[in-house]
């Protein structure tokens, strides 16, 4: 099977050691996975915003490096909710049935991370040890728009020495929601305080979640009020190993 | 009306038409013209026994008062549902069986609405009973009277016979008739518009005491 | 007396208003907290939910994707049925008919049941400006109103009040329109409901003339459907003379047996329970019963325009059970005064630029007014996606400045961003940059970004942000052979 890393434009830039945890946790699955170069960003962000052309070389970029491959795997809910949902659209608008017919090869075949592990390689215990308390928050994007169900709680539960505390009103969202945190930056903010607070509550050591910009915007009201909470990707902890911890 | 007013209207009417039509160029003319078939209600095939004591329960869930009794104990099941001195209004063609139950009934004969406020209550029959959502649908025939006999009276006693009683709210569409006007009534009157504080009883009768008369 | 929407600042200054208000914040999260509880356990009962769901969803499809044989047999059969049938393009048409009723039978007051199209129409003021009083009679429509307030729920007008304020309120205003409130009125809410039911009863005694909106308006039966709890609708549909329903036009359901999924969903999603206290039905006229007048307006005021809008024609299903509202996290915090207008919360937000097309500041912001969480999807009786809406609507503000002679700076940005975006070896290169402050950062010992000026500032006045890496991910996996070299 080839499997191609989607790496995700924020992760490139910002959150290197997601993208290199997801590489360590698929090779130890004995998953050769690749990392087409040729990939940018899945064009969330301008689609969100409403820049449908804008969007447009995003994913033109996204079926080039992704073409040919059996699965495209990537750590963020929101990532493949967008190329599983919104790609159509965005070709849809280019007027271009070029890139509608790739995108109807390539949508289908991209997977979230927790999506990949338990539907298509049927694996919950992927051997990991993380001995800490940890919540989980599930991202808008993955419980809603791709239903990845309890998937990264299963996972999560056969981690070893990994305590799972539940999360109160896990299921509302922490208010990042792309260019939402800047434009309604206020609401965003409170929205944030409020998950900060129950995650404060739970007396986890860390936060886990599926999409690193959720993360970005709960870890960075937790920094700011010095919660003393950590704040990992789902990945880094099912990487994580005796010999090489998280 | 006068004649411009309605010449008004005919352009407007003529006007949104034509914007739907235009809005609409899109759908084409294949549409289903099939009505939905909406899946099936709660409780279908349960014993009617059960389907009884489920719409008793759920009527009191609303705290309306549910009293049930044999078709003998009727009149007096319509008696003691009354406050002792009230003056109560009954339809034209409420069975004799209930109005025994009251003294001195007062007939509708078209009272108005201030001549209804000074009356205490009133004493009907029902068309439908649903189970699952507890509810009692008045069709106004003449067993249960004009709408507002049921409305002004601050308490209400509603005769339904077992045999009424339906399992759900796609039972009770098949019953009714449409051209009929209906109330359908779940509890007494209530509002939750105070920090969603539920409270019984705001312009429609506080109290609602529903007897069911259970088989002979 | 009554407040207006008009000129009200958009969302996001609106809504920091309303976010410092704690009061409200409290109230608000009192009262939808109470009633997604209740929803989520009486829904919970329905083993078949998702297919009812989908029933009433096609219900409303097939009404509306054949609007116009739908409207003309509605027309036919109100009309069979001695109801007198009035069309009107826009608010101030509907207003016109209204007052000239009103004026016809010489009457200087009317009695309302609670709807959103009057609202939306500003009716009451049109009354009001015709020297007839519009008295409303649902118990939170009349809390606004006396209050001299706007709003703010869709179901629960009152919403953002509590029990002390509309004390308060019926102290102090019952008295300078009617029957005064007693002077030992306290705050319980049974007692506030009591004075309301004193206040209001005499109104509905003498009254002559009501008018009500419509739940549903079935077509082939000529039936409307209204649905309520307090029995203030039944009085104004009973008791008067003359009867005049306002309707838009997209509430039309084809058959009688096709209201049975929507009265199915309506009232487990609006107030929680599994069937509300009083729903009305009635057909026309019935001789020596009710009204022996009635007329019904039927309204466009923008709903062609939705109904042209492919994939927002699916907002023209909505039953306006407010499910939306009080699962949105945004609305829960801002409440629905900041979405200046009578349709708040995530339908709002979709529903006035449908009605009203994008173009102005405040219309504009409202799509934005979100964090597509798909909550209000989830939580929808009738499958209206509306996070799909919001962001087709964005794209229509997006696309309405495309000429701007002065491009804004967030246009700019995307504009360079979809080109860094179109080829990977233009991205590297800024990622390169990033990288780099990220070193001359971490070198300093910096890890996070502490307040920023200018744009950044709406990220960190609140929020820390991480330095950037010193490394992307592909350069590590170039430089590493993807993790096989140290």
């Amino acid at each position: 099977m080839r499997v191609a890393l989607m790496v995700t434009c924020v992760n490139d830039a910002m959150f290197p050691g997601t993208g290199q945890a997801v590489v360590r946790l698929l090779r130890r699955l004995g998953v050769d996975v690749d990392f087409p170069q040729a990939q940018t960003c899945c064009g969330q962000p301008m689609v969100n915003t409403g820049y449908l052309d804008e969007a447009v070389p995003a994913v033109r970029s996204f079926v080039r490096a992704f073409e040919g491959y059996d699965a495209v795997v990537t750590p963020s809910g929101s990532c493949a909710g967008s190329a599983r949902h919104q790609h159509r659209l965005v070709a849809e608008r280019s007027g271009d049935p070029g890139l509608a017919a790739a995108v109807a090869e390539t949508s289908p075949r991209t997977y979230e991370l927790s999506e990949f592990l338990v539907d298509v390689l049927g694996v919950t215990d992927v051997g990991a040890y993380f001995p800490h308390s940890v919540t989980y928050h599930p991202t808008c994007h993955s419980l809603r728009m791709l239903g990845v169900g309890d998937r990264p709680r299963r996972l999560l539960e056969r981690v070893r020495g990994l305590r799972l505390v539940d999360l109160p009103k896990a299921e509302e969202c922490c208010g990042f929601g792309g260019t939402f945190a800047l434009k309604n930056a206020d609401t965003s903010v409170a929205m944030g305080s409020d998950k900060a607070r129950h995650v404060r509550e739970t007396g986890a050591e860390v936060l886990v979640a599926g999409d690193n910009s959720c993360l970005m915007h709960i870890g960075g009201v937790l920094g700011r009020g010095r919660a003393g909470v950590r704040v990992l990707h789902l990945a880094e902890i099912l990487a994580s190993t005796e010999e090489q911890p998280a | 009306m006068n004649r411009a007013e309605n010449g008004a209207d005919n352009s407007a009417r003529a006007e949104i038409l034509g914007r739907v039509r235009a809005a609409l160029l899109d759908v084409g003319g294949d549409l289903p013209d099939a009505p939905v078939v909406a899946p099936a209600g709660a409780g279908a095939g349960a014993a009617p026994g059960d389907l009884v004591a489920l719409f008793a329960e759920r009527v009191a869930d609303y705290r309306a008062t549910v009293v049930r009794c044999s078709p003998d104990d009727l009149t007096a099941a319509v008696a003691a549902a009354l406050p002792a001195g009230a003056r109560v209004v009954v339809p034209a063609g409420l069975p004799d069986d209930v109005r025994a139950g009251i003294p001195d009934p007062i007939a509708d004969t078209g009272l108005s609405a201030t001549e209804l406020d000074a009356v205490d209550a009133v004493v009907t029959r029902c068309r439908v009973g649903i189970a699952e959502t507890g509810t009692i649908v008045l069709d106004h025939e003449p067993d249960q009277g004009r709408r507002a006999i049921t409305l002004v009276p601050d308490h209400h006693v509603c005769v339904v016979d077992a045999g009424q009683v339906v399992p759900d709210v796609p039972d009770a569409f098949a019953l009714l008739d449409p051209h009929r006007p209906q109330t359908w009534i779940s509890g007494p009157s209530a509002t939750s518009d105070i920090e969603l504080d539920r409270v019984e009883g705001v312009h429609g009768p506080r109290r609602l005491l529903v007897i069911v008369v259970d088989p002979a | 007396m009554t407040g207006t929407f008009v000129g009200m600042p958009a969302f996001p200054s609106a809504a920091r208003a309303a976010l410092a208000d704690t009061q409200l914040r409290h109230n608000l999260a009192h009262a939808t907290g109470v009633i997604r509880g209740k929803r989520a356990a009486v829904v919970g009962e329905v083993d078949n939910w998702e297919e009812l769901r989908l029933a009433g969803a096609a219900v409303k499809e097939r009404a509306l994707l054949a609007l116009d044989t739908q409207l003309v047999r509605l027309e036919e059969s109100l009309t069979a049925h001695g109801a007198v049938v009035h069309w009107a393009r826009d608010a101030e048409e509907a207003n016109r008919i209204v007052v000239g009723l009103a004026r016809a039978h010489e009457v200087d007051e009317v009695v309302k049941v609670k709807s959103m199209l009057t609202q939306e129409i500003g009716l009451n003021e049109a009354l009001e400006a015709a020297g007839i009083a519009a008295w409303e009679t649902d118990l939170a429509e009349l809390i606004v109103q006396l209050g001299g307030d706007l709003p703010s729920h869709i179901l629960v007008p009152a919403i953002h009040r509590n029990r002390a304020e509309i004390r308060e309120i019926f102290a102090r205003r019952m008295g300078e329109v009617g029957r005064p409130a007693p002077a030992d009125l306290t705050d319980e809410p049974a007692v506030l409901a009591g004075a309301a039911r004193e206040h209001l009863r005499e109104k509905f005694l003498r009254a002559r003339m009501a008018v009500s909106g419509a739940n549903f308006a079935v077509a082939d039966t000529g039936t409307l459907v209204v649905v309520e709890s307090e029995g203030n609708g039944r009085m104004c549909l009973t008791l008067p003379e003359v009867l005049v329903s306002i309707v838009g036009i997209e509430k039309v359901v084809p058959t009688w047996a096709e209201l049975d999924p929507l009265l199915r969903l309506l009232p487990r999603s609006s107030t929680g329970e599994r069937m509300n206290p009083y729903t009305s039905t009635w057909s026309g006229i019935t001789p020596g019963d009710g009204p022996q007048e009635v007329h019904v307006v039927l309204l466009d005021n923008g709903r062609t325009r939705a109904l042209a809008d492919e994939v927002g024609r699916q907002a023209l299903r909505c039953i306006r059970c407010s499910a939306c509202l009080n699962v949105c996290p945004v609305y829960e915090r801002t409440g629905g005064h900041a979405y200046g207008s009578v349709y708040p919360g995530p339908i709002g937000a979709i529903l006035n630029p449908l009605l009203r097309g994008t173009g102005d500041p405040q219309t504009d912001a409202l799509p934005y007014a979100s964090s597509l969480c798909g909550a209000c999807f989830e939580a929808c009786p009738v499958r209206i996606d509306i996070p799909e809406v919001l962001v087709h609507l964005r794209s229509q503000v997006v696309d309405g400045h495309r000429e701007d002679r002065v491009p804004k700076p967030e246009a700019v940005a995307f504009r360079g961003a979809g080109w860094a975006f179109g080829d990977a070896r233009r991205l590297d290169r800024a990622e390169r940059l990033s990288s780099l402050a990220g070193r001359l950062l971490r070198r300093r010992g910096r890890t996070s970004l502490g307040r920023l000026p200018g744009p950044g500032s709406a990220w960190t006045d609140a929020r820390d942000l991480p330095a950037p890496p010193t490394e992307s991910f592909r350069d590590w996996w170039r430089r590493t052979d993807g993790g096989e070299r140290p």
